[in-house]
């Protein structure tokens, strides 16, 4: 029984994500039941560092039409390799964009599903995701045979927690017969959206508004009570979708990873794209009417109420305790 | 450009989702629901390309007979038709069952581009749209912002993570999943929604599809969530609350 544990870099390192995902991995098997795989066309150092970790070996899936993403090339060399691993039992990724946009299709194509997002591996065993936008946990069991396809959530396993690096894990090489004409799209180097005026990653207190706000004329009231704190104002996506905000204050996923002192989540229901970028905040308050918002379960103080009311009354509170 | 976009019906968003006596699934009863919001913008996505380009736009839906009612509101918003593929299995079906069904249904109209939303506000698996692509076996990207019609095909421009982008190039036919924000979402005008009342609204079953329903993945057991953090929920009144609080952040937590 044997883990493959598919690494993504970045920069030329590999990925945080990436090890937390062996800190999965390392819940279905002990160190050497699994194999690292890095992949690209330059490959040398990522494995030298994967080898140092609690793996039983590392495979280079190298090739020089691997040089720049793309998910007809990962899913071609990956299907090949898999094909060419005998009892594989998972194989696992780290939930990245990235993985994203080829292993549901990867899975596929050897007619297995990926079960993705996966904050939590109990006995079985069972993978356990969010749904309902993190209202509700399900619990997943593969039924299949061949192997499970498994992506896990940022942040959810520890990687600060893997066991100490042994002796250096072998490593072998594996060269896929990738095909150009295979690769049916052509991707452009990555760029900015627009110029970064605002550092949120280094604001020592947030404000954050979501949803609850209704429109962008409301807007003022937690501008104000962003002043009296002496904070910056941030939002959830579909502030900034909306245009009320520009994207470059948008906190999650797909904007900036915060960790201030203090982050106070107005009227934001706290899906789980929001909450990988600002769940390592030293203090959460959540403000929202609704009481099973998961905003709530990860905030320390919490005030379940109309934001309309509660957050003048919250500035005029902040000014008084100034003077 | 023949356009399919494949919209799923979820719950509204603010409703109150309690888990099925089963466990396996959330009570349905008395739940509202809505189209999926990342949805909405591949139809907004849809009904600009035609807007420039011209063409056709089909909208497509799985479920129970519900669905009839989101593919109405494209209709009115647009759609040129509109195909819902009943079937009241789906929660019960895994991505690839999902997929089966839904790439059965778009085959024979073979269109130039398939959009669907990144994922669904239900389940999120972020799945569907991806593996759509592998079983009709067309090029795919995720997460799109924008789309334009090249002479070769298509230029996309796609979200990477932490506020970053790329442009991709593909040919066509291709399934593009949409992120949402790249585009305002319209409302459906009046003379739509009478117009939508005339439009072809076909139904075929899973059967009839020969998409069968066998998982490979089992969604075995709903529970909630455990708290991650013991969350002291401040009472009172909101002026109460609010000093409750202050109190708090400067005493205990020592942020203010």
């Amino acid at each position: 029984m044997s883990v493959l544990l598919v690494l993504e870099e970045s920069g030329g390192r590999i990925r945080r994500a990436s090890w937390e995902a062996l800190a999965a991995a390392r819940q279905l098997g002990p160190p050497d039941s699994i194999t690292a795989i890095v992949i690209g066309a330059q490959t040398e150092a990522l494995a030298a560092e994967a080898a140092a970790r609690p793996v039983g070996k590392v495979i280079r899936v190298e090739h020089p039409l691997l040089a720049q993403y793309t998910a007809d090339g990962f899913c071609a060399a990956l299907h090949e390799l898999i094909q060419n691993q005998d009892g594989t039992k998972y194989v696992v990724f780290p939930h990245t964009y990235q993985v994203r946009d080829y292993a549901p299709a990867l899975a596929c194509r050897v007619g297995q599903v990926l079960i993705g997002d996966v904050v939590a591996i109990e006995d079985g065993p069972r993978f356990m995701r969010q749904l309902m936008q993190g209202r509700l946990n399900g619990s997943y069991r593969p039924s299949g045979e061949g192997p499970c396809f498994v992506s896990v959530q940022a942040g959810a396993f520890r990687a600060d927690e893997l066991d100490a690096s042994q002796a250096p894990a072998p490593i072998t090489l594996f060269t896929p017969t990738i095909d150009a004409a295979q690769i049916r799209t052509k991707p452009g180097e990555p760029f900015r959206g627009s110029e970064q005026t605002v550092d949120l990653g280094s604001a020592q207190r947030i404000v954050s508004v979501g949803r609850g706000i209704k429109e962008a004329q409301n807007l003022p009231i937690v501008e104000e009570l962003a002043a009296v704190l002496g904070a910056e104002l941030a939002a959830s996506r579909p502030i900034c979708d909306n245009g009320w905000l520009p994207m470059e204050r948008q906190v999650g996923s797909s904007g900036q990873t915060v960790a201030p002192k203090l982050y106070l989540a107005v009227g934001i229901s706290g899906a789980i794209q929001h909450l990988v970028g600002m769940k390592g905040s030293q203090c959460i308050v959540a403000i929202n009417k609704d009481p099973d918002a998961p905003i709530f379960e990860v905030a320390d103080y919490g005030i379940v109420g109309d934001l309309f009311e509660v957050v003048p009354a919250l500035t005029e509170a902040v000014k008084a305790a100034k003077q | 450009m023949k356009i399919v976009v494949a919209i799923k019906q979820v719950p509204e968003r603010d409703a109150q989702v309690r888990i099925a006596p089963n466990g396996k699934w959330i009570d349905e009863a008395d739940l509202q629901w809505a189209m999926n919001e990342p949805d909405a913008y591949a139809l907004e996505e849809a009904l600009q390309l035609k807007e420039k380009n011209g063409g056709e736009i089909i909208v497509l839906s799985a479920g129970p007979e519900r669905v009839g009612s989101n593919l109405r509101e494209a209709l009115a918003k647009g759609a040129d038709r509109a195909i819902a593929v009943i079937c009241d299995d789906l929660n019960a079906r895994d991505a690839l069952g999902v997929a089966r069904l839904l790439a059965s249904a778009i085959k024979p109209e073979n269109p130039d581009l398939v959009l669907t939303g990144l994922q669904s506000e239900d389940v999120g698996l972020g799945q569907t749209g991806v593996i759509v692509a592998e079983l009709l076996g067309l090029p795919h990207a995720t997460m799109i912002l924008h789309v334009e019609k090249t002479d070769a095909g298509l230029t996309v421009k796609r979200e990477l993570e932490e506020g970053w982008f790329q442009s991709i190039e593909l040919p066509t036919p291709a399934v593009l999943t949409m992120q949402s924000g790249g585009n305002k979402l319209r409302y459906a005008t009046l003379m739509g929604i009478k117009k939508a009342k005339t439009k072809e609204l076909r139904t075929a079953s899973a059967t009839e599809l020969g998409a069968d329903g066998v998982s490979t993945v089992v969604l075995e057991q709903i529970s909630a969530p455990k708290k991650q953090k013991s969350t002291q929920i401040l009472p009172g009144t909101a002026k109460e609350a609010a000093a409750a609080l202050v109190e708090k952040l400067k005493t205990e937590a020592r942020v203010l």
